[in-house]
């Protein structure tokens, strides 16, 4: 009971996305049929950037005085004023009331090129199906075996 | 951030994540890696991260989406696994 209060509970998020990753790593390197096998390196670069996201929430824990849970840090947008004010004097801004943008930003660039890994994959998955017949990982490798020197023309 | 929420989420999520890779039917693979990816925008929004959740909801959930879907029109609908 110990270990859970102190070790699973607050980290909850975190034993979530570590389960969902190894989901991901395991569709990877088990199933057979090649879209799954995409499926499963989605989930796998989703749940890293999830854990990346959720490093940059700011639940208030920071705040002097504050306890976590109590305050809560806002999408990190300034106002106009606000910023036409800071431009001369940056102390205006508390950036303790915002998520840490930081991470949001990486993160941005992870998912764009997640989703052209995954169409260059898709892609190949079309072709090898033109020319094997099959989108199965073990059909696919008997074929290969049965004529080795197989040419390619379409 | 809401807790409640967040773990209602997780949860989904994990679910989600668990169906799409044990369905046999691509079709329904692909769907529910579609509700997949609209769970994790919604997650994200909520850990006010608003710009990665609309560039998910844009590309993760839609783009992605239908590149599955159009693939699995191209070749096969069924899985071995």
């Amino acid at each position: 009971m110990h270990f859970l209060n102190e070790h699973i509970i607050p980290f909850f998020n975190y034993w979530i996305y570590v389960i969902i990753m190894m989901l991901g790593l395991h569709a990877m390197i088990v199933k057979r049929n090649l879209i799954k096998k995409l499926i499963g390196m989605s989930i796998f670069s989703t749940a890293i950037i999830l854990f990346y996201v959720s490093i940059g929430v700011n639940n208030g824990g920071d705040i002097q005085g504050g306890k976590p849970g109590e305050t809560h840090g806002t999408i990190p947008v300034i106002e106009h004023e606000l910023a036409l004010e800071a431009s001369h004097d940056p102390t205006k801004i508390d950036f303790r009331r915002y998520a840490n943008p930081l991470p949001h930003v990486l993160m941005l660039t992870a998912i764009v090129v997640g989703v052209a890994t995954l169409g260059v994959g898709l892609a190949v998955t079309q072709r090898i199906y033109r020319d094997y017949d099959s989108i199965e990982e073990d059909e696919i490798l008997a074929k290969i075996a049965a004529a080795p020197s197989r040419q390619t023309d379409d | 951030m809401i807790w409640q929420f967040d773990t209602l989420i997780l949860l989904l999520l994990l679910v989600a994540a668990v169906v799409s890779l044990r369905l046999r039917d691509l079709l329904a693979a692909s769907v529910v890696f579609g509700i997949y990816s609209f769970l994790m925008c919604l997650l994200w929004a909520e850990m006010a991260a608003v710009d990665v959740a609309f560039t998910e909801a844009a590309v993760g959930a839609g783009v992605s989406a239908l590149f599955m879907i159009a693939t699995v029109y191209q070749t096969t609908r069924k899985s071995s696994d």
